[in-house]
């Protein structure tokens, strides 16, 4: 491989790209669990939940915004082969997120008496579309296969990323409440846990199954061994995680946040996994990232605007967090 | 079932209900640090007052604006993926400088604007109000240097089949982007201003005479009426940069079938495409001639010019009259209530009555203006680059039907909601006037004091 621009660029933001959606993945995850454990939340948990969310939904949602817009504008070529091949289900997530992202802003505002109905649509969009994102992951990793067997895959990863997402947003809980909720979302977390787990497993299986391409990337000495942390480092954390929500909440609320950020390290460990199986190729051994992607001139003025305004948008999304940090309050407008 | 006609309709659609929402947000964030900066400046909680209602309605749109967003960037490539194939190495930078510069802003400092009053510094809320308006202009200026771009294509040349960029600036500050933007900012501000004045007379009428009703409805008949008159002439300083680079919509605006001298200007017709003439024509004479060569005797181009490669005649022509016929009314309205509360110090019973429906008048002269520029633009996607035909993907009718319809449901079960919303939340604010607690702070005096 040589390295000049031609080359690079593509690659910069493939792994741009990449980085957009772990991000999406794990801010976005924990709003989207949240709205999907409202099945199992009396009202008032209900309010302290969105209390969790409401000040950093909008701008965590933006990441998805930037990872298809990445896609959308550096690879032009394989965002419409994606997107059409998963037109159904994307047509599915768009309707979740519509619903999930109205609900949350009608729900405080209607008259007392419409607030339930609002509650519900929240909970049916997050659930819809987390369940159409697993889809569209399972149907991405069997290389945009929609047969029988494709769909089968699908609606397994869709359950498994939705209790993910849910673990996610239990995990938030813990960090963001006290008292009996936090209890509560403990028992959830754990839960959610078993179906993560059987998730990440059936992915890790069925990627290299589908494509003997990623099977040799896979299954050769010394990959093996160099590859070998993602799944057992995976391992240790799912198991230390599971054993911690025997324990959880602890003394003084410590470690309130040591589960959130366990599940965002696995999280990221099965990310890495998968952009391994699938590098260099953007749609699944049909389209490398330098096919697919825009003219170089056009990719390094992006990058150009990039590298200022990324470190900018990092710096005020973390100052959002902080000013919202500490345990949920009663969202008011003033 | 045709996937073309069906994707178009569906994109239609989409846009429609899309742009209603930027249509608030872009100046409403202006207003809402107008608001601010007087309660800055005065300390009078009734400005603050303002601002806590209005911000309500400002989140409830962004989240609206946001979601329907989302769903056009998905449907580039779900229906319309020759788009991007042919010009994304032009419409890509676009599209991601609006979301780096513009979206992450917004949505950032969004939850610091709703939530943050009491947990920043009245300096940082400020701060985060210009922010967030600062950022839906923005987001504005990237979408509306596309969509001229579209129109009006310069800076670029074609190899292979697709469009490779030469000149940036060109291309960013195409020959009709500031005239489409400033066509668009006034919409918004026009938007907002009629919503909050129409919005306030209900509450008027509903017997509220609380300071921040009068300070709302001021605001907002004030700025319409000082608006308007820029808008008109704005929008036919437009018109004139469409004629000389889109004549072809001119003459569909127009409904005039043959280029020529002394062309009357048609008041009413029904153009009918398949004789290509005017049915029921009403017209001045010489008057095309006149607005748009400013001599009778001016030649005006005719879609004769253009067989087989100018828009739709019907919908242009009457969408041109909505728009200019919704203006005229609110130069009308603006003005008359403008007169009373300037004059008399008081708002007529009737006029307040005519004002409420008018709360909707930008939506409706915003929406005709849009599918004046955008069938106007037909059948080119990008003029003279690519047609709207050969941009549409492989995916079966059957499927775009479907999708159509759920979305069509959606969106109207989503607008009665959000109206309904609207107006219970300034009948509850009817109802509260000025001697209830502000929002969220029982019997506490307003927490952050006035930066004085």
């Amino acid at each position: 491989m040589t390295l000049d621009w031609p080359t690079l660029l593509p690659l910069i933001f493939a792994g741009l790209m990449g980085l957009a959606i772990l991000i999406y993945v794990i801010l976005d995850g924990f709003d989207l669990g949240i709205g999907i454990l409202f099945a199992a939340a009396e009202d008032d948990e209900q309010d302290t939940m969105i209390a969790a969310i409401g000040p950093f939904w909008d701008a965590n949602e933006t990441w998805l915004v930037l990872a298809v817009g990445l896609l959308l504008v550096a690879f032009p070529l394989a965002h419409g082969t994606i997107l059409t091949a998963l037109y159904i289900p994307v047509f599915l997530l768009l309707v979740g997120l519509i619903l999930r992202g109205v609900a949350f802003d009608f729900r405080a505002k209607v008259p007392a008496g419409r607030k339930h109905r609002w509650n519900r649509i929240f909970f049916l969009g997050s659930v819809i579309a987390s369940l159409a994102q697993g889809y569209m992951l399972g149907i991405y990793v069997l290389g945009l296969d929609v047969g029988l067997g494709g769909i089968a895959f699908g609606a397994l990863v869709a359950l498994c990323l939705a209790a993910a997402y849910a673990a996610m947003g239990a995990a938030w809980v813990i960090y963001k409440t006290e008292g009996e909720l936090q209890k509560k979302a403990v028992l959830w977390l754990r839960r959610a846990l078993v179906l993560t787990a059987l998730g990440m497993v059936a992915v890790s299986l069925a990627t290299p199954l589908a494509s003997p391409r990623i099977f040799d990337k896979w299954f050769v000495w010394p990959a093996m061994l160099y590859l070998s942390p993602l799944p057992v480092l995976s391992a240790v954390l799912f198991a230390w995680l599971w054993r911690q929500t025997f324990h959880l909440p602890k003394v003084d609320d410590r470690h309130a946040l040591t589960p959130f950020l366990t599940l965002a390290a696995i999280f990221t460990l099965g990310f890495a996994g998968l952009a391994w199986s699938f590098y260099p190729f953007v749609v699944p051994d049909r389209l490398t990232i330098w096919q697919a992607a825009s003219a170089p001139e056009s990719l390094a003025i992006i990058l150009a605007g990039t590298v200022v305004v990324l470190p900018i948008i990092i710096f005020y999304s973390v100052y959002a967090y902080r000013v919202f940090g500490g345990k949920a309050t009663d969202l008011t407008y003033d | 079932m045709d996937p073309l006609i069906l994707s178009r309709i569906q994109f239609g659609a989409n846009i429609s209900f899309h742009i209603l929402f930027p249509a608030i947000t872009i100046a409403l964030g202006w207003v809402l640090l107008f608001f601010k900066l007087r309660y800055n400046a005065t300390g009078d909680s009734a400005w603050m007052r303002a601002y806590f209602t209005w911000v309500k309605v400002f989140a409830l749109s962004f989240a609206m604006g946001v979601v329907s967003g989302v769903t056009m960037s998905f449907q580039f490539g779900t229906n319309w993926p020759g788009y991007m194939e042919t010009v994304g190495n032009i419409a890509g930078p676009l599209l991601a400088y609006e979301i780096l510069t513009a979206f992450f802003l917004e949505a950032a400092f969004l939850g610091i604007m709703l939530f943050g009053f009491r947990r920043v510094s009245n300096r940082i809320h400020t701060l985060a109000t210009v922010l967030v308006a600062g950022g839906t202009t923005l987001s504005a200026f990237w979408i509306i240097a596309l969509n001229s771009w579209m129109q009006t294509p310069v800076g670029f040349e074609m190899r292979n089949g697709v469009a490779h960029a030469i000149d940036w600036w060109a291309i960013v500050f195409n020959p009709s982007m500031p005239y489409r933007l400033v066509h668009m900012l006034l919409a918004s501000g026009l938007t907002v201003s009629f919503l909050i004045a129409g919005l306030s007379a209900l509450r008027y009428l509903y017997g509220d005479r609380s300071e921040s009703m009068w300070k709302a409805l001021r605001t907002g008949v004030f700025t319409a009426a000082i608006l308007i008159p820029i808008q008109i002439f704005a929008g036919d300083q437009h018109g004139l940069n469409t004629l000389e680079h889109q004549p072809q919509k001119i003459a569909a605006m127009e409904a005039n079938w043959n280029t020529g001298p002394n062309v009357p200007l048609v008041l009413f017709a029904l153009p009918d495409e398949a004789a290509r003439e005017n049915k029921f024509e009403v017209t001045i004479p010489d008057g095309a001639s006149l607005i748009l060569r400013h001599s009778a005797s001016g030649v005006v181009p005719g879609l004769n010019d253009y067989a087989g490669n100018h828009p739709p005649v019907f919908p242009v022509f009457w969408a041109f009259r909505i728009m200019v016929g919704t203006g005229v009314l609110m130069l009308v309205v603006s003005w008359s209530a403008a007169f009373f509360l300037k004059r008399r110090h008081s708002l007529p019973k009737p006029l307040a009555l005519v004002m409420v429906p008018m709360a909707l008048s930008g939506w409706l002269a915003t929406l005709a203006g849009w599918y004046t520029t955008e069938i106007g633009r037909q059948p080119w996607l990008v003029a003279g680059v690519l047609r709207t035909v050969d941009a549409v993907g492989p995916v079966a009718g059957s499927q775009v039907a479907l999708t159509l319809a759920v979305y069509l449901i959606l969106y109207a079960l989503l607008l009665i909601a959000y109206l309904g919303v609207l107006v219970y939340l300034a009948l509850k604010a009817a109802k509260d006037g000025d001697t209830s607690p502000l929002p969220g702070v029982l019997d506490a005096p307003l927490s952050q004091p006035a930066a004085k």
